[in-house]
């Protein structure tokens, strides 16, 4: 693995994080199972480009993207929440909806990018400049390393306040919540509308890392936001929340290194079509290790006694 | 007499014979083509082979004087930036890009102005912002754009059956290719006296129920150039066929697959254009001199099977023009 791949699985690794996070709020802490995420991913990134390409300013843009994910959202929730529909169900149903209404926002299935004002042309600008060229490889993964730092504090302030205690206490258990006083299905509405905001802003920055803006962009989100989470908490063993989230970020880096790995793994015969099986090996090798550690560890220390 | 010794000799008979053979490249130093496209299929898999083909033609065989990465996203966009980003670490003497998404990928990452980067089935490249014209372009981005010759397609349907009134038109929604080439379908077919029934299936799954959908109310099915329904191709073309439909479709690698007449370039020919590119730029000449290429000529395939099943008659100009699967 060469440095520029290296440093692009973190910059990856910290756009999905934020995926991660989302995936965190809503399966975790609320306990609400949202595959809204497939088109919400999406959705943040056609409405960037779509107003990108119109002349409105990127971080308006983005901004706007933010807006959108938390209305698709919303929907979700409020299917789930107002007409007793499962959560599965109703985030299905969103997200089957969100690919035809993604199109007719984008008005065609593809917007390029290239070339316009997006919200790393500054960065580019300054690491185009000839004397400082060699900050190109590290000033990206620093930008999205400050946009996911950033919300992962935001994030946990708000889950350390008042109104995010109760939105944990809510998953936690709803009944006992309730019981405290807690509105159960306001905290659901806000909950999963703040997971879809997150999403669609990784969607938003992704579209203008990579240059584009595509319908078809958003198959697996959930899958890889999932699989960060969970390789999250196999390797690190959050406690507090705020490890929690930082262990969403590191999960998401390890998934895209893992790629970046099975990239460079041609020379044991493997081809490019093994690449999704080689993934999967290693994320699960990384998560049965910590098991198997403390196992030998376990034998070790009873065969010690006997 | 140790291993080194016999790896030694391999190694100088390769020598020999590589220089016996191309004297002219014998001491240039090897090349390295990085190549990548976005999702499997059939279509994109013969865009590889023809250029690798291409290549071999004009001197630069994989494994001799030429190392070929290849690389293959799988349908995920986060993993075609990460391929993206290996190839900008690479650093080869070109990158081939298969398909749009790739292709955009790649020229944000790598940028106009490093490493040339050559697109190849993307169907338009100065909308996907990859060149900001077929001939003067700046920079060092340059391809084979696969734009497909729709009215020269839709005509061919009346010349094999004279007699169809409606045609089914099927396609993805969300496939840019087919998408961008619909409203000229539209147009040519009404110039034709065509009805167009339109069946848009948005994933994999759905294409079946799709095709069901048109069996009955259409004469014949015309499939444009669409990623997603190429990959599924086998099984349009067999229920097309179980239902009596003629299966007209955009690229000449379908009709390997079963569905039953195309007229085209072929995918082949497509990388074959790629592989000339290539060849210039591995030879020394600048991207930004290349103008956007497209496959020189258009054939007619015809699925040998499917004609029999069908039992059409085709005119004689077509009959011996045809290729034959």
């Amino acid at each position: 693995m060469n440095l520029i791949q290296f440093m692009g699985a973190l910059e990856i690794g910290f756009i999905y994080g934020l995926v991660a996070i989302a995936v965190l709020l809503s399966f975790r802490i609320l306990d609400f199972p949202d595959l809204t995420v497939d088109g919400s991913l999406p959705l943040g990134a056609a409405v960037c480009a779509i107003l990108i390409v119109s002349g409105v300013d990127p971080w308006m843009a983005t901004g706007c993207a933010i807006l959108a994910g938390m209305m698709a959202g919303f929907t979700t929730a409020w299917i789930s929440v107002r007409w007793n529909i499962l959560h599965l169900l109703a985030s299905i149903l969103t997200m089957t909806a969100l690919y035809s209404i993604n199109l007719r926002i984008m008005g065609r299935p593809n917007i390029a990018l290239l070339g316009e004002k997006t919200i790393f042309t500054p960065l580019e600008n300054l690491s185009s400049l000839e004397n400082i060229s060699y900050l190109r490889h590290y000033i990206l993964p620093l930008a999205t390393f400050v946009i996911a730092g950033f919300v992962l504090l935001l994030i946990y302030r708000f889950l350390s306040s008042e109104k995010g205690l109760a939105m944990r206490a809510t998953g936690a258990n709803s009944r006992m919540a309730k019981a405290q006083g807690i509105a159960v299905n306001r905290q659901i509405l806000f909950g999963i509308s703040l997971s879809n905001g997150l999403v669609a802003l990784a969607g938003a920055i992704y579209a203008q890392y990579a240059g584009f803006a595509d319908v078809t962009s958003g198959v697996g989100t959930i899958v890889v936001g999932l699989a960060a989470v969970i390789v999250g908490e196999a390797i690190f063993n959050p406690k507090v929340i705020l490890m929690a989230l930082i262990a969403c970020i590191l999960g998401s880096i390890f998934y895209h290194l893992a790629i970046a790995v099975a990239l460079n793994v041609s020379f044991l015969g493997l081809q490019a079509q093994d690449l999704k099986l080689v993934t999967a090996v290693i994320v699960g090798l990384a998560m049965v290790t910590p098991k198997l550690r403390a196992k030998i560890l376990d034998f070790k220390a009873s065969r010690g006694q006997a | 007499m140790s291993n080194a010794n016999v790896v030694k000799k391999t190694l100088n008979a390769l020598l020999l014979s590589l220089s016996l053979n191309y004297s002219s490249l014998a001491d240039s130093p090897p090349k390295h083509i990085a190549v990548t496209q976005y999702v499997e299929h059939v279509a994109a898999d013969a865009v590889r082979q023809g250029l690798l083909e291409e290549l071999a033609k004009k001197g630069y065989r994989q494994g001799k004087n030429l190392t070929v990465n290849f690389e293959n996203a799988q349908g995920n966009a986060a993993t075609a930036s990460q391929i993206a980003r290996q190839f900008a670490g690479l650093k080869p003497d070109v990158i081939v890009a298969i398909t749009t998404p790739s292709a955009q990928t790649m020229v944000k990452t790598v940028g106009k102005d490093s490493t040339p980067i050559v697109f190849s089935a993307v169907t338009d490249p100065i909308a996907a912002g990859l060149v900001s014209s077929l001939n003067d372009h700046k920079g060092k981005v340059t391809g084979v754009m696969d734009a497909p010759p729709i009215k020269e397609q839709v005509e061919f349907i009346k010349t094999v059956l004279p007699t169809a009134k409606t045609i089914g038109l099927l396609y993805n929604p969300g496939d840019n290719g087919s998408v961008s080439s619909l409203e000229t379908i539209r147009k040519v077919a009404k110039a034709q006296g065509f009805n167009l029934v339109e069946s848009t299936p948005y994933k994999s799954s759905e294409i079946q129920a799709a095709v069901l959908q048109l069996v009955g109310k259409v004469d014949a099915i015309y499939i444009p150039l669409d990623n997603m329904i190429v990959s599924a191709m086998s099984s349009v073309a067999s229920l097309a066929l179980k239902h009596n439909l003629p299966l007209f479709t955009a690229d000449g690698g379908s009709v390997k697959d079963g569905a039953f007449a195309c007229v085209g370039y072929s995918y082949l020919k497509t990388g074959h254009k790629t592989g000339e590119v290539v060849a210039e730029i591995l030879n020394g000449r600048d991207p930004s001199e290349i103008a956007v290429a497209s496959p020189s000529t258009i054939d007619i395939f015809i699925n040998r099977h499917a004609l029999e099943k069908l039992n059409i008659v085709l005119p004689e100009s077509v009959q011996t023009q045809a290729h034959f699967y």
